[in-house]
């Protein structure tokens, strides 16, 4: 019985010292469900991060929310109270990281999300203080679409989206952007992910004779209205949102998405990106790593997204472990601190400026306009 | 909206609304001769698309690992029944279908390269890799519990579903996957352009049903799962083995899944989790006919066909709360005009 007892607590010691040393990193990933092919590489690209950083190890301890509000709070709530963890990384999809801003800031815990929209990042909102993001705003994303057709000459366009919080977040960002510009939004349309037919409502957008298309779904799903387009005979301008950009897209569009615009993160053109780019190092060094472990051809943007709140962890660190010891609510305050610090970090998608009012830090330096050529992305000069 | 955009439309609906008839009649007949609310019928219609997909595209499908580990599963069991009840005759048929069968099949796609089979070889063989799973899973999931109530029955539904979706995400990966068309070539009417798929939907939609009813009318193996529908112990006592009955419904049931998959794929991307709304649609026409009225069923599986062709023109952001609306109305009018019998649990 003595034995027993000297044994659990030499565990229970051992245990504490291991958390009293090391950084213990929340991951949160929307892995299965509707944001699978999101939530996928961002999984395989937590496997590829450092596990030191300036000589701490670092723990992660990664579960997957089903991209699925209620389990993703859950998630959260298990990493401050059990895991005690001195930074959440996550969720994959907009809805899930806004419900995860409580939980954050009520533990006072860093949160880096990796989802789109600017609200997650929202100065007006006083949580907001513990939150960042790495993906680019769909404003900015917008902005490079509706300046892209202005300057092809484009008048009209029809919008088709994903009948979800996605396509509703697109059509209010583009739909503000393009009414300043005197771009006529002609027809506005809704399917969903797992339809299998978009003929209603793409014969709508064919009577409106728009000039251009903008689709805005994201993974495969975000073909269908365009070959369903071109079937019926439509020969005007496409603009697909930078949620497509992964290889299955390509791959299931094939012909069909020739000539089809874009905007997405430098990281998807890499290679084609001047020397003189900064990021084309750092998005290199993120693809050779991730098609080492999974094929040629398997990066997405999605993935790098994920990279990115590691590089961001990689800056802020050490800062942070200047003022205060892991696992302790002063060193999760310190790397929040920190991490609004971050001044000309250079990560796969930008460069990275943070202030108390801007948590995500990208300028126009984070997007460029692609074209679809040949089967294979094409970086717009 | 003008002529052309209405005939278009209702073109779209019929193809659409022949793939919810054939999910419509095997929920039917699913229901009718095992009282399963059969959920996990549109799992079929995936792993039979993505199966294909996976063949041309060189891969061996990960359907063929689900199949060959169920089977070792199903032997093991009836094995074990097997001795315990000193019923010796029946080991080389367990044997044959659960791990011998599954075997010979990998070796095969293991030696032939699928991708570069013609077409009707490919459907073949993914039709040979999923169809089985049918029977397989009534036997795994159902028939230990064929004489609980509906309700215990649905829940073991909801439990092979999520299972079987979860799967399809390990299998085939979280992105779809399109084939090619049966037929390239088009056909004109009265300047109307119909695509060669939707021809072969429409046309294959009606073979099958008329094959079904050829069935049912002319076989043994149809009496016997028509009399399993009407009374099971009235059956059971005419020397009919509900078990056979059960797993030949599911035979049916995955077949006609799997097909429907290979149908819509060329037209459609399919995803590992596309199957559960397509499935649902067919729900909603197996309700209208009440989940007994085979005819009945596939009229109201084409009638949601079109409704949601053409709310999809109208309000498409609000197509699927049309679709699923319609089984208020439907709801209502049969509680109003059928006498309900409290079934004796």
């Amino acid at each position: 019985m003595q034995k027993k007892k000297l044994v659990a607590g030499l565990l229970v010691a051992l245990a504490s010292m291991a958390a009293q040393a090391d950084i213990t990193v929340g991951v949160n990933v929307s892995a299965t469900g509707p944001a699978a092919s999101l939530g996928i590489p961002e999984k395989n690209t937590f496997a590829l991060m450092p596990t030191t950083i300036a000589g701490q190890k670092i723990n992660y301890i990664v579960l997957d929310d089903a991209s699925d509000t209620t389990t993703a709070v859950k998630n959260a709530r298990k990493f401050v109270t059990e895991n005690k963890v001195d930074v959440i990384l996550g969720s994959t999809i907009t809805p899930n990281s806004l419900a995860m801003i409580d939980v954050a800031a009520e533990a006072e815990t860093p949160m880096v999300s990796m989802a789109a929209s600017a609200r997650i990042v929202d100065p007006a909102n006083p949580k907001v203080k513990w939150v960042f993001k790495t993906p680019q705003n769909d404003v900015q994303m917008s902005t490079a679409i509706v300046e892209h057709m202005t300057n092809a000459g484009v008048k009209t366009v029809a919008f088709i989206g994903f009948a979800d919080a996605y396509g509703e977040g697109w059509f209010q960002e583009f739909s503000k952007i393009a009414e300043a510009r005197k771009l006529k939004i002609v027809a506005n349309e809704r399917y969903n992910r797992a339809d299998t037919s978009v003929t209603g409502q793409v014969l709508k957008i064919m009577s409106t004779k728009p000039d251009a298309v903008l689709v805005a779904g994201s993974g495969t799903p975000a073909a269908l209205p365009q070959k369903t387009l071109k079937e019926r005979g439509y020969v005007g301008k496409f603009y697909q949102t930078h949620g497509v950009a992964n290889m299955d897209f390509l791959r299931v569009c094939g012909k069909d998405c020739e000539g089809t615009f874009l905007p997405a993160g430098p990281v998807l053109v890499a290679g084609q990106l001047p020397d003189s780019n900064p990021i084309k190092k750092v998005a290199l060094d993120y693809t050779a790593k991730y098609e080492a472990a999974h094929g040629k051809g398997s990066t997405s943007t999605f993935g790098a997204h994920a990279w990115d709140a590691g590089l961001l962890l990689a800056n802020a660190v050490p800062a942070a472990l200047k003022k205060a010891k892991p696992g302790s609510k002063e060193f999760r305050a310190a790397l929040r601190d920190a991490l609004e610090g971050l001044k000309n970090v250079t990560v796969s998608h930008g460069i990275v400026n943070m202030s108390p009012t801007d948590h995500l830090g990208f300028d126009q330096r984070a997007r460029v306009m692609v074209v679809i050529e040949n089967g294979a992305w094409k970086l717009l000069k | 909206m003008d002529f052309q955009i209405a005939l278009l439309l209702g073109q779209d609906g019929i193809t659409n609304g022949a793939i919810y008839a054939l999910l419509a009649l095997a929920l039917v007949l699913v229901f009718a001769v095992t009282r399963v609310i059969f959920i996990p019928q549109g799992e079929y219609v995936a792993f039979g698309a993505l199966t294909l997909a996976a063949l041309q595209a060189g891969k061996l499908p990960g359907t063929l690992w689900l199949l060959l580990g169920m089977g070792i599963a199903v032997a093991a069991i009836d094995l074990a029944l097997a001795v315990r009840r000193g019923t010796a005759r029946r080991i080389p048929a367990i044997v044959g279908w659960n791990i011998v069968y599954p075997a010979a099949l990998t070796a095969l796609l293991w030696l032939v390269k699928p991708a570069e089979l013609p077409l009707p070889a490919q459907v073949l063989l993914a039709l040979a890799v999923v169809v089985p799973l049918g029977p397989m899973v009534y036997r795994l999931a159902y028939q230990p519990l064929a004489e609980a109530s509906v309700l215990v029955l649905l829940i073991v539904s909801v439990a092979v579903h999520l299972t079987l979706v979860g799967l399809g995400l390990l299998f085939f990966g979280a992105e779809g996957s399109r084939t090619p068309a049966f037929s390239e070539g088009n056909l004109e009417i009265a300047g109307l352009t119909i695509s060669g798929q939707t021809i072969w939907v429409v046309i294959a939609s009606l073979a099958l049903i008329v094959t079904l009813y050829q069935l049912f009318e002319r076989t043994l193996y149809g009496k016997a799962l028509r009399a399993t529908a009407i009374n099971r112990v009235g059956a059971r006592l005419m020397g009919i083995s509900t078990t056979m009955a059960g797993k030949l419904s599911f035979l049916l049931a995955a077949a006609i899944g799997a097909f429907s998959g290979i149908l819509i794929a060329p037209i459609t991307t399919i995803y590992y989790d596309t199957g559960f709304l397509i499935g649902l649609k067919g729900f909603v026409g197996a309700i209208i006919g009440g989940l007994a009225s085979y005819p009945v069923a596939a009229a109201g599986a084409v009638l949601v066909g079109l409704l949601e062709s053409f709310s999809s023109f109208y309000a498409s952001a609000f197509k699927e709360v049309i679709v699923f609306t319609l089984i208020i109305p439907v709801l209502l009018w049969r509680s109003l005009t059928t006498r309900h019998v409290e079934e004796v649990e």
